[in-house]
């Protein structure tokens, strides 16, 4: 996994809450056995029309957010469904962080997992956010996950502290193997197997 | 002090804990499909690495499985995920119920009924509806590919411990008014987001009265209110499931002695003590619909559409674009909106009580006309035995089309989907945008308000109907 420790770009807005990962990909491009390839994918229903082309009215579609790696949007993102393919589509469409008032469990454990940074933030943050992206178009912002900050270039910057889980942090910053890591508890493993009987736990 | 039933199961699954306070936590079954699983396997494969356990390892395709006729899967990327499992468990030595497999169905569906669902054991699958088996007192929740990746490698997991929250349904539920029901109002109050961090416990006279079918539906949509998972205490309801039927994995004689005398064990002591707690009074329960575009966004049968500014805890923008795309307009009684389709089945609604349920409202009536209905069995299992009680007879003389099992037109990922604008009633557990096929309209009832919604052309209110 790639590390993950600041990161400066363009902010987009996504004003929806609930968004669910039905809607960040939908289920006709979770057939794939691979993991690339759904950048194009993204938000694919509300993104796209009938005739193949981008619909206007779809916020992500400003011209303004051309370029945008930044991703603010509302409470409860990628609820639902379980699909990674949710976080890939994200990072593959460019996005390296997302920032809202909160996830849903699967997605942000998903998140973590491929060096996508999720940023919760106070509601009142958010909005805020919102408020200058719409005020500055090509709002730019960093996100610095050593510090726990996240900075709005403005005339007058603003800044932002985030919490964040210090195991999370820890495996996004070195860009850390999971796998890895447990496989070196082999010992307490198999220890643990030795007296643990699966059928009657 | 006392401990819950989540942190009894916890306790004992937890090999070790980690620095920075996170729990390397011990899986006891490991359920796979085709959908999730890919992209781990290959990913073993890319790191020279095996599958830890693979007698815990167990898999089944049902996602992308056509429901008339399975073994002509016509899109080819559909085929070649299922190919691509059938493949990875021959390599890595896993167990999978194909569809040549009698014993085939949904991957929530065969867990309990193998008797690979057992109390006090860890379940988990790359899928958010693993929460189902909770309801055997089991912890069980659903991963991302890569902590699939993560337990076919270790048979653990690194988690955080999430947060308790007890959820107690006082008193008795009416005539007509199901599980489902109770966990759509529920979630209608507790918002989609309510239980996100913490494991449910679900308690209280109506709960201990439901079967263990009835408990699978409502803890498999725990995770609609964003929860980790969902349980509910072992008893002799549980016991007894566990001990009937064909179940290949369950303890037998002895085995089953040593196990009943454990599982009694795992019920929360007196004085356990719960990080929340909400209690819902199930006798004042009315059958539920949801009218939007989130399991939340639901009413009961006597309710009318919202008016924008009328939803608490959502926004004016999001209420306008859930009536916007489900092309309603505020005011309308839910019971005067027509339907196109009906779908029965699902993860949630599959099982033989459901679909004797349905055919009870069935028996001796007709489909309204227009309306198109798929009553889809969530194992080959219920089929077989919904066909030896003669129920496809009663499915079919009313005008439904009785299909092979699979998850069907509930995630719309195989060729059972809804059109652009069609309004469907389904059994299952979204209601979001597209979800049963781009444009479709969904409303979420049980098998009894669905049937009789099939019947009538519309919704009805079952508790007058009956």
């Amino acid at each position: 996994m790639e590390p993950f420790r600041s990161h400066r770009g363009i902010l987009a807005t996504l004003d929806r809450a609930n968004v669910d990962t039905d809607q960040i990909i939908p289920k006709q491009f979770l057939k794939s056995i691979q993991r690339t390839g759904f950048g194009e994918s993204l938000f694919f229903d509300w993104r796209i029309l009938p005739d193949g082309k981008p619909d206007p009215a779809f916020e992500l579609n400003a011209p303004r957010f051309k370029g945008a790696s930044i991703l603010v949007t509302r409470g409860n993102f990628g609820c639902g469904s379980s699909r990674e393919h949710a976080v890939w589509a994200i990072q593959q469409c460019g996005f390296k962080t997302v920032i809202a008032p909160s996830f849903a469990d699967i997605f942000r454990n998903n998140s973590g997992k491929n060096g996508l940074l999720t940023v919760e933030l106070k509601e009142v943050e958010v909005e805020e956010i919102f408020q200058m992206a719409g005020r500055y178009s090509g709002l730019e912002a960093s996100v610095d996950l050593d510090e726990q900050r996240v900075t709005l270039h403005l005339p007058e910057e603003i800044s932002f502290h985030f919490e964040m889980d210090s195991t999370v942090k820890e495996h996004l910053i070195h860009g850390l193997d999971a796998i890895g890591l447990t496989l070196k508890q082999e010992a307490a493993i198999s220890a643990f197997e030795a007296k643990h009987n699966p059928q009657l736990s | 002090m006392g401990k819950t039933l989540f942190e009894k199961i916890w306790d004992r699954h937890d090999v070790k804990e980690l620095p920075g306070g996170n729990a390397l936590l011990y899986i006891d079954r490991h359920l796979v499909h085709e959908v999730t699983s890919p992209q781990a396997f290959e990913g073993l494969r890319l790191s020279g690495r095996k599958v830890r356990r693979p007698g815990l390892t167990f898999a089944t395709m049902d996602h992308n499985v056509p429901t008339d006729d399975r073994f002509n899967i016509k899109d080819p990327i559909s085929r070649a995920q299922v190919e691509a499992l059938e493949k990875n468990c021959r390599e890595f030595g896993v167990t999978l119920y194909d569809l040549k497999s009698d014993l085939q169905g949904i991957v929530h569906i065969i867990g309990p009924e193998l008797g690979l669902t057992l109390p006090g054991t860890t379940v988990v699958c790359g899928d958010s509806h693993t929460s189902t088996h909770g309801a055997f007192g089991t912890l069980a929740f659903g991963i991302g590919t890569s902590e699939v990746e993560h337990v076919l490698a270790t048979q653990c997991l690194t988690q955080r411990k999430p947060k308790t929250f007890k959820v107690e349904f006082t008193g008795r539920l009416s005539k007509g008014v199901t599980s489902k029901d109770m966990v759509l109002k529920l979630i209608g109050t507790i918002g989609t987001a309510g239980g996100t961090g913490h494991v449910l416990e679900y308690c209280g006279e109506a709960v201990r009265a439901l079967s263990m079918e009835a408990r699978m539906t409502i803890c498999n949509m725990s995770i609609e209110a964003g929860a980790r998972a969902g349980m509910i205490a072992p008893d002799e309801t549980t016991y007894n499931y566990i001990a009937s039927g064909n179940r290949p994995f369950a303890p037998k004689g002895a085995a089953f002695d040593k196990a009943l005398a454990f599982w009694k064990t795992l019920p929360s002591d007196p004085d356990a003590k719960f990080d929340r707690t909400f209690t819902i009074r199930a006798d004042e329960i009315a059958p539920q619909v949801t009218w939007g575009t989130n399991p939340g966004m639901v009413l009961d049968v006597t309710a009318k559409i919202p008016a924008p500014d009328a939803v608490p805890g959502t926004s004016r923008k999001d209420v306008e674009q859930a009536l916007a795309y489900m092309g309603l307009t505020p005011g309308t009684p839910i019971t005067d909106l027509r339907l196109d389709t009906v779908f029965i089945g699902s993860c949630t609604n599959a099982r033989i009580e459901d679909l004797r349920a349905a055919a009870k409202i069935f028996k001796g009536h007709k489909v309204a006309s227009g309306v198109k209905v798929l009553v889809v069995p969530g194992s080959q299992q219920v089929r077989a035995q919904a066909e030896a009680e003669g129920l496809h007879e009663i499915f079919r003389a009313a005008g439904c089309d009785w299909r092979q099992s699979g998850c069907s037109m509930c995630l719309a990922m195989n060729p059972d989907q809804l059109k652009p604008g069609e309004r469907c009633a389904s059994t299952s557990n979204r209601n979001f945008e597209g979800r049963q096929g781009k444009g479709g309209r969904t409303h979420l009832v049980s098998p009894e308000m669905a049937a009789a919604a099939a019947v009538e052309g519309h919704f009805v209110d079952i508790r007058r109907w009956l």
